[in-house]
This record gives structure tokens, C-alpha cells and sequence, in this order.
């Protein structure tokens, strides 16, 4: 299994631990995903799997993710650089409430993002003014999507930032490269892994999202049903293999994609290791 | 640093434990009532009432613990072994589910109390903004071109397939049954339909926190909840000419209740919710009593409204879940049609 | 560590590696823009309505007795799965940062999955594995075992929507830092421990640091998961989350926000733990300074 020979210690034990660890604690509550759709026929699984509704949800689901973690990706290199390496009043405090996402309870957020934004919000009286809707919009998903993903990029960036050599970039600086060259000859290269983890995880987090949705997203069948709520639609039919079919196919796309975002960084790495 | 930590939290662990268990020790008999969203306030007052009567009763001291949430969600807890004593639930078909999926109750349990079951009913209101400003007087208003509705989404939100029911039996009625008529009735009254909550209080919120809609569909102790709660100013009740009559079922959990040896204490419970005091409790709590002598006492409180059931208009709940609301039913095709 | 003090104090002075005063100051305004439109202003929304009925309205919200036992069933949630997934977290970092091996991004991939799952589907599995008409349902029912509805089945809930924090967030530090300064402590007699303590844990740290913290936060506000799987029993298996919906679906608005505001000051919290831990570090440093000039002769990948 082990390619290449390392003097490190420890890799039979911590293999045997993750893989123990990982199946008690994910694959076999997830095989029971799997268990439960095969009790369904290939016929009614792929009706369910491609219902025009459904179809309509994983649009809006993958879209507004990809939209969110987007946003994340742009917005926390940028923060995570910004309290990395400069200082101004209220950095700290900043740095304090970027996990808050994740802390505050889902539907919390909802409340107060759709509190924000719908017509008679702080945001949303002026957003509405220039014609921009976007409580119970697409739009309302993304902002919601964004707000829950925030803290990925910025958290895996930091460190990364934080233990980063300067030296380098004081020689490329010597070697008359400018900022902009140090940045993205140097610098970046060094983040892209951590970026596109926080990318990877931004996205992924969003995809499963529900509780911060529902409430701003309007959930009007066909425009803004997001994936999750269709499972949860399922699940008041009493249909669990429903729900679970649903839930198959989207942890299989996100997997895949998932897989895709690890692959190319690791042929970053790589590419990175070898000049 | 690696041992402090460790150590650190064997300390935050030992004692939140010390703190869980000292709180479980020596427990007095109790019983768990699985409900759903809009009885918090009634289930509140009920269970200090039950609790004293049983005290006086029997000497023995009872808990009654309570369990909120939709009441879909409710049910399916209670299928994978939330073990409720009681289930008093939004509708009968979320019971139904129970017996059919778990075995748990038999399939005779609306026959075994008085009123199918069912010792309160509700119907469905409409809420507005104070003075009526939309003029809005009864169902067919709300699909006049303009007016904004809000309701849950009839998939999530079991109250919110009391709305889409009273609006078809009310399109029924009036079309002499034609159910082509009523369907192109709830289309349009959907098309007014801006925003979908997944449950009742969310959309209650959405039409009093946003201010979004003029009109707010929902039950009747919602609405009144909504008016103390919330501004007797800003809103007003209207009852609609006709509307259906919500009839949320009660029942004993028998394989609970014969494990736990409390099918006693659960029964009595239950028949405690019939008797004059558990309907006064009832009525206060804007559910509509069954008992007439208590009813006549809060007459002014309820309006008078024609008031159609399930089972004449839809056949059952069954029935009308399967039609409407599952998937491929009427209402998915309200909105693919679009 | 002397590195990262070096650009702390390095900063906003005009030298050969930073970037012209204008830029950051332009660059410093569109992130604080950024962090106030979409976390501040829902913060202040979150307090606002928390304390709309004052101070004793709130004091009153967060000491009810359900409320109460609500954070109490929250600390002990955390208390058990933060430090589980972290020893995970560190392991399974070691073993994908450190050994190249067949199926590793496979292993990577399902580590990120949970983020990717739904929460009601979280919570649904282990109503699948452990409910009553379940896997192992009728099993544990014989036993009266009971994990769903329970206090169990919401700590597995929440080990499972938490695992892959701290594992994901040393991955990239890991990886960026190289072997190198573990295989010369190898090389110099050091046993795995020591090489364990000495040099890859003060490399890690902050990176550990965030990854119990987003990890902690989030088994404190998990809401979807440990929804399907609690029953909602008042007083006994509601979370603060759960609470918080409570409350709010009870029509008492400044109850809940002020019992979510508690998990916004968490927050703070963590902010006061990592100063410390800054300030510790800050401390010690003198006795870091020889690791650091050894670390300085070891070339980096980069």
C-alpha cells in the first residue's frame, strides 16, 4: 500500500487507527444510505433521482454553492492575508468573530440574514430601491450559503500564512521581483493548497446546508428549493428510501467533486515539490 | 502540554457527567407527550393541571415531559423509537404512519376515545393587517389578482395542508364539486403565494416579522397566539364564510406504554383532556372545546363558521395525502405547470 | 514561532515585502466591508433582538431551568467529541500529510464528506443504524439500550458532523511545512514521541488551535443532525440550538436570540483562549530559539 519508503514513524498504527476511526464513525452509518436505497427498484430510484423538481434543487443547490464558496474564496484569501500580515484597530475582534458562523445555530443565521435582507431589512430596504431582491430570491441562497461557509477559508489559509517564510519573498524582493510577481510567483503558489482545501470544504459545507435556507430562500417549488429540503420533503411522506436516494446522489456528485479538488491539489503539491 | 490538555478535559468531562447524572438520579414516574408545533402553550398549562389533579387523585407525584416539533417529524421520532407514552398530534394521517410503519398502536385507535380521538378542534383563519386594509371577507379574495397569501408549505407543514384543504373544500362547495373548478381555485390562490415556510410558525413570522403579505393563512389558536403575542393593534382576525374543521387526534402508544407498565397513567391522561376542567384549559388556549357546557361558556370567543370535515369532503386522510400531497399529487403539479 | 513574531512586528512599516500603505489600507477596508455586511450585521441583528427587552429580560431568558440543562447537554456534547475527533484529526493528518500511499485522496475525500451531507441525513443514519425499525434497533430495544432520542445518539450526531475539522485543517499545514525537520529528529535518535512533542506539535499548533476551535463551535451550533436524532424531550435532550428553536417557536423572540447570543460569545471566549496561548508561546520563546535557528537550516520545499 505505503509507495515510497519513509524514515518517519507511525504509519501501520495511524493507518489502522483513521481506518478504524473512519469506518465506525462514517462508513457504516453511511452504508446505511446505501442499504436503505437498495431496497428500491432501478426504476423508481432513477424517477425519483430525476424528478423535473429534484432536477430543479440540485441546479439551485450546486450553483448557489459553487456561487457561496466563490465568494469565500475571494473574500477569505483576502481577509485571511489582511489579519495575517497587517494591523489595524479591531483586527482581533474581527479574528474573534470569523468562527462565529459555525457557532451560531443554522437557523439563527436564517433568521437574521432574512431579518437583513427581506424589504423592510437594514439591507434590503436600499437593495430593493435599485431593484436587487434577495430574501425568498436564488440570490437569498447564495448570501446564506456564503455566511455559513465563511469561516473555511480563512481558518485554513491562516495558518499556512502565519508560518510562512518571509525570507523568501525577501529574496525574490532582492531579486528585483515586484509585490505583485512576490504574490503570485511566490506567495500564492505557497496557499493554493489550503485555499483550495477551504474552497473544497466551503462548498461541500454549503451543499448540505438547510437549516439557514429555508428561511430566506422562500422554498417556492422549481425556483428556490434547495436539495436538502426535497430530502426533508420525503421524509414527511414517510418515504425514507426517498429521502435516501436523494441523499445517494448527492453524496456521490459531491464526492466526485470532492475528489477532483483533492486530485488537483495534489498534483499542485506535486508539480510545486518537484522545481 | 499534550497531558494538560488531556487532563483539562477529564476534568470538563468528569464533571459535566457528575452534573447529567446527579440531575437523573431518583426520578418520580413520568410520561412522555409527543406533540406537535402549536400545542406548547395548551400541553403547558394541561400538564401543571393533570399533574395536581393526579397528585389529589392517587398521592402519587407524575412528570409529564414534552416533545415539540412538526408534527411529521413528531411521528417519525416516535416510528424509530422515541418512546412517547402519549402522541397528540396535528392529524390523524401522521398516527396512521404509526401504526402502519411501527405496529405500535393498533389500527382501531380512533374508535377508542370519544370525538374520533380528537377532544379539540380548530379550523382555519385568516389573519390581516389592522383595519383590513385589502378588505379581505372571505376565501375567494385571496385569489383576486394583487393580494399576497402566506402559508407553509403543505409538503413540510401539516397545518399548512389544512389551509390548501379548506381552500379546495370551499372552491368545491361553492362549484357544486367540481374538482377541475377547485384545482384552478388553489392554482390561483398559489400564485398569490410569495414565500413557502417550511412550517406555521415560520410563515407567522414572515407575516409579522417582515412584514410580507396581506393575508395569513392559519389555525385558529395560531392566530389568536399571533394577536396576544404579537400586537392586538397591528392584526385582525377574519373568519372565512366556510372553512374546514381540524380535528388533531390523540392517542396511547400501547407498546410504550405496556413496557413501561404506564397505559394507567397514559389512559387517564388522555381522558382528563374530555372532562371539564382539561376543556376549560382547552378553550383557554383557543382551541375549540368539544364539551358543550364549556363550549356555550366561550362562545363570544370563537365565531360562528360553517365548518366542513375531512372525511365528508376528502375521504380521509389517506386519501387526500395521497392525491394532494405526495409527491406527483396535485400540488407538485400546481407548481410544475407553471 | 520567532517567525511569526517577525512579521508581526514587521508590519505596516515600509520595507521590500510589504505593500504600499494605499493598497493596504484599500485592501484592509474591503475586507472589514466584507466581514461587516455579512457577519457583523447579523451579529448585531442576533444582540439586538437579544436584549430588545434589556438586561434582565435576557439574564431572566438564559437562566431557566431548560435552558439551563440545554447547555449543560451542549458542554457535555462537546466535551466528548471535541477530544476525540482531535486525536483523529492528528493521526489521520500525520498519515496523509506524511506518507505517500495508495487510495490516499480517496481517504482525503471521505475524510471532507460529512461536510458535504446534508444534516438531516446525519442525523437520519443513525436513526437508520440505532432506530427502532433500524439495523440495530430491535436489538438494542431487547436491552433497553437506548442511543436515538438520546443523549447518545446526539454526541454521535455530532462526532460525526464534526470529524473532519481538525483533520483538515492540520492537512495543509502539514503539508506545507515538509518532512524534513521530523526526519532529522529521526535521524538524530529521537523516538517517535520526542520527535512527536519536540518538533512536529510546536510546528502544528496554530493550526491545531483552529481546528479545535471551528471544530468546538460547531459541535455547540449544530442544529440539523442532532435535531432528527434528539426527540426533543424539554430539558433532557435539547441542545442549545434546539433551544434556541424552542424558544423562538414559542413566540419568545428575545429568549432565543439570547440563548443564541451565548454561542456568539463563545466566540469571545476562543478569542481569549488563543490569546493566551499567544501570549504562552510569547513566553516560552527564548527557550524556542535554538529549535528555530535549527529550523533555519533546513531548505523548505519551496
Amino acid at each position: 500500500m505505503r509507495k515510497t519508503q519513509s524514515i518517519l514513524p507511525g504509519f501501520g498504527p495511524a493507518l489502522g487507527y483513521t481506518l478504524t476511526y473512519i469506518s465506525l464513525v462514517l462508513l457504516i452509518p453511511l452504508a446505511m444510505v446505501f442499504l436503505k436505497t437498495l431496497t428500491m427498484s432501478w426504476e423508481t430510484f432513477w424517477r425519483t433521482v430525476t424528478d423535473p423538481r429534484v432536477l430543479a434543487s440540485y441546479r439551485l443547490s450546486f450553483l448557489a454553492s459553487f456561487l457561496g464558496a466563490s465568494i469565500n474564496g475571494i473574500f477569505g484569501l483576502l481577509l485571511a492575508w489582511v489579519l495575517v500580515r497587517y494591523r489595524f484597530p479591531g483586527q482581533r475582534i474581527i479574528d474573534a468573530l470569523l468562527d462565529l458562523p459555525f457557532a451560531m445555530p443554522t437557523a439563527v443565521a436564517g433568521i437574521a440574514l432574512t431579518t437583513l435582507y427581506s424589504t423592510n431589512g437594514w439591507f434590503g430596504r436600499y437593495l430593493e430601491n435599485i431593484g436587487i431582491k434577495v430574501a425568498y430570491t436564488p440570490l437569498g441562497v447564495v448570501v446564506a450559503l456564503t455566511f455559513i461557509g465563511l469561516p473555511f477559508v480563512v481558518r485554513t489559509i491562516q495558518p499556512v500564512l502565519q508560518d510562512l517564510d518571509k525570507e523568501y519573498e525577501e529574496a525574490a524582493a532582492s531579486l528585483g521581483a515586484s509585490r505583485w510577481q512576490t504574490f503570485s510567483r511566490v506567495i500564492f503558489p505557497a496557499l493554493v493548497p489550503s485555499w483550495l482545501t477551504g474552497f473544497a470544504l466551503a462548498f461541500a459545507r454549503a451543499l448540505g446546508e438547510y437549516g439557514s435556507v429555508v428561511f430566506i430562500s422562500g422554498n417556492m417549488p422549481m425556483r428556490t428549493e434547495i436539495t436538502p429540503l426535497l430530502i426533508r420533503t420525503k421524509l414527511e411522506q414517510f418515504d425514507y428510501t426517498g429521502a435516501t436516494a436523494i441523499a445517494l446522489v448527492m453524496m456521490i456528485i459531491s464526492f466526485i467533486l470532492l475528489l477532483i479538488i483533492n486530485l488537483l491539489q495534489n498534483w499542485n503539491r506535486r508539480r510545486m515539490a518537484s522545481h | 502540554m499534550k497531558r494538560k490538555i488531556g487532563l483539562l478535559f477529564a476534568l470538563i468531562l468528569v464533571l459535566t457527567l457528575g452534573l447529567v447524572s446527579v440531575s437523573a438520579a431518583d426520578r418520580p414516574i413520568t410520561l412522555l407527550n409527543v406533540s406537535y408545533d402549536p400545542t406548547r402553550e395548551l400541553y403547558q398549562d394541561y400538564n401543571a393541571a393533570f399533574v395536581k389533579y393526579w397528585k389529589a387523585k392517587t398521592g402519587q407525584t407524575v412528570t409529564i415531559q414534552q416533545s415539540h416539533g412538526g408534527s411529521g417529524s413528531q411521528a417519525r421520532a416516535v416510528i424509530d423509537g422515541l418512546e412517547a407514552d402519549v402522541v397528540t398530534l396535528a392529524l390523524a394521517y401522521d398516527i396512521d404512519a404509526i401504526v402502519e410503519k411501527a405496529k405500535l398502536i393498533p389500527a382501531q385507535w380512533q374508535k377508542r376515545l370519544p370525538d374520533n380521538s380528537a377532544p379539540y378542534t380548530s379550523t382555519i383563519v385568516f389573519l390581516v393587517r389592522k383595519g383590513n386594509p385589502k378588505n379581505i371577507k372571505d376565501w375567494d379574495d385571496l385569489v383576486k389578482p394583487g393580494i399576497t397569501v402566506i402559508t407553509p408549505n403543505p409538503k413540510t407543514s401539516g397545518g399548512a395542508r389544512w389551509n390548501y384543504l379548506a381552500a379546495w373544500g370551499y372552491a368545491l362547495k361553492k362549484n357544486g364539486n367540481n374538482q377541475q373548478k377547485a384545482q384552478e381555485f388553489v392554482t390561483k390562490l398559489f400564485k398569490n403565494v410569495p414565500v413557502l415556510d417550511s412550517g406555521a410558525r415560520g410563515s407567522t413570522n414572515t407575516f409579522v416579522q417582515r412584514g410580507i403579505g396581506d393575508v395569513l393563512l392559519a389555525w385558529e389558536n395560531e392566530a389568536f397566539l399571533a394577536l396576544n403575542e404579537l400586537g392586538k393593534d397591528k392584526f385582525e382576525i377574519i373568519v372565512p364564510s366556510i372553512s374546514i374543521l381540524a380535528e388533531p387526534p390523540v392517542t396511547i402508544v400501547d407498546k410504550v406504554v405496556d413496557k413501561r407498565g404506564t397505559r394507567k397513567l397514559a389512559e387517564e391522561y388522555l381522558k382528563y383532556l374530555y372532562s371539564r376542567e382539561g376543556q376549560e384549559i382547552v378553550a383557554r388556549n383557543y382551541y375549540r372545546p368539544r364539551l358543550k357546557s364549556v363550549a356555550e361558556k366561550y362562545e363570544t370567543q370563537f365565531p360562528k363558521v360553517k365548518l366542513f370535515t375531512i372525511d365528508e369532503v376528502f375521504g380521509g386522510w389517506q386519501k387526500a395525502q395521497t392525491i394532494h400531497f405526495n409527491d406527483g399529487g396535485i400540488f407538485d403539479k400546481i407548481y410544475q405547470a407553471k | 514561532m520567532k517567525r511569526f513574531r517577525g512579521i508581526r512586528k514587521g508590519q505596516n512599516e515600509g520595507s521590500i515585502i510589504t505593500e504600499p500603505i494605499w493598497l493596504q489600507r484599500m485592501l484592509i477596508g474591503v475586507a472589514v466591508g466584507f466581514v461587516i455586511v455579512f457577519l457583523i450585521a447579523p451579529l448585531l441583528i442576533v444582540f439586538g433582538q437579544a436584549l430588545a427587552k434589556g438586561w434582565d429580560a435576557y439574564w431572566e431568558a438564559i437562566r431557566e431551568p431548560d435552558t439551563f440543562k440545554a447547555i449543560q447537554l451542549t458542554l457535555l456534547t462537546a466535551a466528548i467529541s471535541v477530544p476525540l475527533n482531535l486525536i483523529f484529526g492528528v493521526v489521520a493528518a500525520w498519515l496523509i500529510a506524511k506518507f505517500d500511499f495508495w487510495g490516499k485522496n480517496f481517504l482525503l475525500t471521505l475524510i471532507d464528506l460529512p461536510f458535504a451531507i446534508s444534516p438531516i441525513i446525519s442525523g437520519l443514519i443513525f436513526v437508520l443504524l440505532f432506530g427502532l425499525q433500524g439495523l440495530l434497533g430491535p436489538w438494542l430495544s431487547q436491552y433497553n439500550i437506548k442511543i436515538v432520542f438520546a443523549v447518545p445518539g446526539i454526541i454521535l450526531a455530532t462526532i460525526f458532523v464534526t470529524f473532519p475539522f481538525v483533520a483538515r485543517e492540520l492537512i495543509p499545514v502539514m503539508q506545507s511545512l515538509g518532512n524534513e525537520e521530523e526526519e532529522a529528529a529521526i535521524v538524530l535518535g529521537a523516538n517517535g514521541w520526542q520527535m512527536f512533542f519536540k518538533v512536529t506539535l510546536p510546528n502544528i499548533k496554530w493550526g491545531l488551535l483552529y481546528g479545535v476551535i471551528l471544530c468546538n463551535a460547531r459541535a455547540m451550533g449544530e442544529f440539523g443532525a442532532v435535531s432528527v436524532v434528539s426527540g426533543h424531550i424539554r430539558g433532557q435532550t435539547n441542545t442549545i440550538p434546539l433551544q434556541v428553536e424552542i424558544l423562538y417557536n414559542e413566540y419568545n423572540f428575545t429568549a432565543a436570540f439570547a440563548v443564541a447570543s451565548l454561542l456568539a460569545l463563545l466566540a469571545l471566549i476562543t478569542l481569549i483562549v488563543k490569546h493566551v496561548v499567544e501570549w504562552k508561546s510569547g513566553r516560552h520563546h527564548s527557550n524556542s530559539v535554538q529549535i528555530n535557528r535549527f529550523k533555519e537550516g533546513i531548505s523548505h520545499e519551496y
